[in-house]
Formats: structure tokens, sequence, C-alpha cells
């Protein structure tokens, strides 16, 4: 009590926030006997799947939503993540009183597969080996981690999944659902995603992936092994890929031209601008945190991502007879997953009768728009969840106060 | 448009009076939707399976967020990505006058729809004759309230223009109301008076 008496107001608002939305976290062991059968046609007969959840799962297990994550974020939605130490990804999204109202909702994060946040990956050790496997870990698609999550749901014995809700890549795993089980889910919230990895898409991700296997620290995919990692490719992926998360107006308006602690130009190669300074921080606060080779990976099944190929470049085909509603949202500056998608993905479901809603939000940000403070977002989410469950009579258990 | 609501409905009267034409559980399209309150009323006292298409941001996220199948775009483009025949209704209220190309906007219609209900501002209204005729200027008023040179009304017609442009497009009037300034329909049929005394033209069309 004392303590909290010398923390200021907002610590203090934090500290009661992290002792209520603390959530369950688990990491379960799959494929005994069973094994997960990837998309490659390579089997992972043993595994580990990562997820943290929030809320009261209630009577008939029809309120759980599924919160799918971007490429390099991990199961930690809210509260404190013990991987970084900072907050989680979407407490703006998620949480008692928000749009993703963990008072009603149970809600679930899984660690995708080939991630490094708890979730079997190229980090993680091979059980025939005893060693980490590097890229001895099979290649992997966004399909093979919606059937890993499948199973992690079989094995906490839900079936039926009111919301799957992603941005970026997480949205991408939540159209997927849609197409895979489209009879366990109810509605789908796909933000800022795609139906496909673009040309564009996939040559940002291999100006990464050349950078990783450019430091001789990579190693071939074992430097695990060798103790060494590497950082500075790594950093440099991330360098580049977040240039194409943000947009020109976003970065304009926060740095401009700025110099760096400054007051003119230096003639040299360390960072005189702001803008430099500040993407060089966003590599190194990554590397410490993210696994070199499963930014391989994780990239690769983006690339590889494309639900109109099994149907012969017909998008609309891979939804007909969907009975699931779906909720398309992108933001007018996002250049990576740029609008047109969006539509794309809108046209095709209203070409086989699907019930869509879609909407083009005006956001100056660029792609990572969907993780900030955007009302006009969380009104259509909220009021988009809301108004389903009043249609389908889903009964809530209110807990907390 | 004029702002007369029912107490008991709280959407607009001339919207109710195209929500009565409607029969209950029908598959409906309201192109250009607005905040989606005749959507909303039609499938919560209709339980009809509704969709609809809207261009201005705060009427779709309005409309999203009342738990509406509502997508963001331009009529003219988006209405061509719905299959044939897949509606029983097409609305198109008051938003045929800001169609670049109201004829093909009405094929469209009855492409996607069995049936459709346009209604659109009237022209020939004496208020507007006597306006034009007397003031020498367009009309702005409660129904028109832009300015010429900022309207986003392009191409008004009057009640005759409208059965004039039906007949060359071979397209059957199934019903023909006239609507006067309180958003009720008027009990005249006859062309030449509904022309001079409504101010909104209400039509369910068919394909012949």
């Amino acid at each position: 009590m004392i303590m909290l008496f010398f923390m200021d107001q907002e610590t203090r608002a934090a500290a009661s926030d992290i002792a209520e939305e603390d959530g369950f976290a688990e990491v379960v062991t799959l494929g005994r006997g069973d094994p997960l059968r990837l998309d490659s046609g390579a089997q992972i007969s043993l595994f580990d799947v990562a997820y943290k959840s929030w809320g009261k799962l209630n009577e008939d297990k029809s309120n759980v939503v599924l919160i799918c994550h971007a490429l390099t974020g991990d199961q930690y939605v809210r509260g404190i993540n013990p991987i970084t130490g900072k907050r989680g990804w979407w407490e703006n999204m998620v949480g008692p009183g928000r749009p993703v109202d963990t008072d009603l909702y149970y809600v679930i994060c899984i660690n995708v597969l080939g991630s490094c946040a708890g979730t079997a990956g190229p980090a993680s050790l091979n059980p025939e080996t005893g060693e980490a496997y590097g890229i001895d870990f099979p290649g992997i698609t966004i399909g093979d981690m919606v059937r890993a999550q499948a199973m992690l749901l079989d094995h906490l014995k839900i079936d039926q999944i009111f919301s799957v809700i992603g941005g970026s890549m997480g949205g991408m795993q939540a159209l997927q659902w849609a197409v895979d089980y489209p009879d366990r889910v109810n509605t789908v919230i796909a933000i800022a995603t795609t139906w496909r990895h673009s040309a564009q898409n996939i040559a940002f991700h291999e100006v990464g992936r050349q950078a990783v296997m450019a430091d001789v620290n990579w190693m071939r995919g074992h430097y695990l092994a060798q103790g060494d990692r590497p950082h500075a490719g790594l950093a440099v992926a991330r360098m580049a890929a977040h240039i194409t998360y943000m947009s020109e107006s976003g970065l304009t308006s926060r740095f401009g031209r700025n110099l760096q602690n400054r007051d003119k130009v230096a003639f040299g190669f360390d960072a005189d601008f702001q803008i430099e300074s500040y993407l060089h921080h966003q590599g190194i606060s990554f590397v410490d945190r993210f696994d070199a080779n499963s930014y391989l990976y994780i990239t690769r099944a983006m690339d590889y991502y494309d639900l109109a190929l099994a149907h012969d470049g017909v998008l609309a085909e891979a939804f007909r007879g969907t009975e699931t509603r779906f909720c398309i949202l992108s933001f007018t500056s996002d250049w990576l997953y740029p609008t047109s998608e969006s539509r794309y993905i809108t046209r095709a479901l209203n070409a086989v009768g699907a019930r869509v809603s879609f909407a083009d939000i005006e956001m100056d940000k660029g792609h990572d728009s969907f993780l900030l403070d955007c009302p006009e977002m969380f009104g259509i989410i909220q009021g988009f969840l809301n108004s389903e469950a009043d249609a389908t009579g889903l009964k809530f258990e209110r807990c907390g106060p | 448009m004029t702002a007369q609501y029912t107490r008991a409905s709280d959407i607009r009267v001339d919207l109710l009076e195209i929500a009565r034409l409607i029969e209950p559980g029908k598959a409906v399209l309201d192109v250009g939707c607005g905040d989606g309150s005749l959507l909303a009323y039609l499938v919560r006292e209709k339980q009809v399976d509704g969709r609809g298409i809207e261009l201005s941001p705060e009427g779709v996220n309005s409309s999203i967020a009342k738990g509406l199948s509502v997508i963001q775009g331009n009529a003219e483009e988006d209405i061509a990505f719905y299959p044939d025949g897949c509606f029983d209704y097409v609305i198109l209220s008051q938003t045929l006058q800001a169609m670049r190309r109201p004829d093909r906007m009405l094929e469209q219609l009855l492409r996607v729809g069995r049936k459709a209900i346009v209604s659109f501002p009237n022209f020939g209204h004496w208020k507007v004759r006597l306006n034009l005729a007397l003031r020498g200027m367009m009309p702005v008023n409660k129904t028109l309230d832009y300015p010429w040179y900022s309207t986003p009304n392009i191409h008004f017609c009057t009640i005759r223009d409208f059965v004039n442009l039906c007949e060359q497009q071979n397209i059957h009037l199934e019903k023909s109301m006239a609507i006067n300034a309180k958003g009720s329909r008027m009990s005249f049929d006859n062309l030449y008076l509904a022309n001079l005394m409504a101010t909104q033209g209400m039509y369910v069309i068919t394909r012949n």
C-alpha cells in the first residue's frame, strides 16, 4: 500500500490493470499419435503450442474469440509480455469494456507455428535430435498455422469460434480459418490484410531474408548450436520491413528531416536524421526478442499465402457456401496491404452471397494503424460483435465487476 | 430531404413507404443505404436478409455498428460484382440523381434484383418550375440542400423524365407513387398531376 501511495496516477492504474488482466498462459504439447500434417507433405509428431487466454468460457462454449497475431507478434495481447517486459500489443482492442470485451468473451491468442514465443519453431528443440531445429524445421504455411491452432482448440474441447479476429498476417489466418473450417467459425474480422501475397509483398520479404542470410553469424541457419546470432542481418530486415508498416505522411509528420542530437549534418554515416535513429532502434530492439530463423519461416509462409490457389485463381470459390459473417477493414494509408486488396476480398464474398461488411478507415499512419487508437475501428468492431451476439442469442455469463 | 419521422418506427416517413412495399423474409439490397436506418428497420421488422452499399465513411461505420452487412463503395462500380438475380428487392432511395449514369444503374438494379424500388426528388414539382421561371435560379431548398456548383446530385429528372427513360429501357412500372413534402403517399396517379404536385417519385420497377 505504501508503495502504491508513492506511485503516480498512471503507474497505479497500470498496476491494478496487471492484477486484473493477467490472463491464463499455458504451453500444450500436441501431436502425440496424431501428427500435424503440413502442406509441404512433412509431418511434425510432437510439438508445443503456447497460448494465453482472458475472460470466462460460458456454459455452451459459444463465446470464444480467437485473436490471431501478426508476423512478429505473440500471444501476449494483454498484460506484461514476459519476453519484452512491455505491455501487450492489443490492449486498446481487447480487455474489460474494450471492443473485444473480456467481461463477455473468452479471448484466446495462440503463438503461431514457426514463431518463437513458446510454440514450436526453428529455435525449438527437435525431439529426435535433442538440438534446436534451425533450418531443419519443416517449411510451413498460413494453413499449417491455422491447423495447429485447430488442434489446440480440439485439445481444449472448443469446437465453435464466435469470432476469429486478426490484423495483417492475423487477418490472413482469420480468412484461412473461414475457408478451411467454415463450420467452426461464426464471424471473421480481417483487418489490414490480403488474400494473397503480391509480387511487391514477396519482394520486400526477400530483401529481409537475404539480409539475415547474408550475416556471417547466420551460419547457414545453425547459429544456435554455435552460440551466436545474426543480429545485424535481422536488424536490417526489421528496419526495411518497418518502413512498409508506416506511411510517408506518418513519417513526415513524426520525423520530417529533423536531425538527431545535432544542429547540422556530420558528413559521416552514423545517424544524422531522426528517422535513421528511430529505425536503428526498431532493428536493435527487435533482435533481442525474435529468432532470425523464425523470421525466415514466417515470412516464407506469408509469401506462399494465396487463398485462390486451390480454386483456379478464383477467390470467390474459396468462400462458396460460407455461412460465416465477415467484417473486412482496411486503412486509407496502408500501402503494404492496400484498400484494393480488401475490396477484392469483399467483392469475392459478395459474389457468393456471403454476409460481408467492409469499411475503408481514414487513418494516415499506414499499415500499423490497426494497432493504434482508432475510434472508428473500435466502434465498428464492437458494433459488429455485439449485433452478431444479439442476433445469434449468445448468452454471456458476465465476469468482472 | 424531408426530415419527417414517425414515432413508432424512428425512420423517415418516405422510407416507411418503401418498407411497406417489401414482404417479410426477402433478400434486399439497399444501394446508398446512408446510416442504415431503412435496412435496420427491414431486418428488425420484416426479418429480411439485408445488404447495403454506401459511399460515405460515416454512413458505413454507423451501418456496420448497427450490425448490418454494409460495404463501403461506389454503387456504380460495386454493384457489378453481385451475381444476377441474387436479391428479391434492390432499393435505390434518393440516390438515382447522384449517379453518373442513371440509365445504366437502372439496368444493374434489375440485373441483380427481381424488383427494384426507386425514389427520387421530382424536378417537375411546381415550386421548382416556379422558382426557375420567376427567379431564374436553380432551386435550393430543404429537399435539395446544395447550391448548383457543389451538389452531388448531378442528374436531376422529373417524374415524366423517369417514366420516359423506363419506357425507352423496356422497364415495367409495376407501381407508381407520388410522395408529398411530408414523405407520405399522395392519392392521385395521374402522371401530369403527380409531376406537378409530388416532391418525390417512387416506383417499383421490373423487367418487361
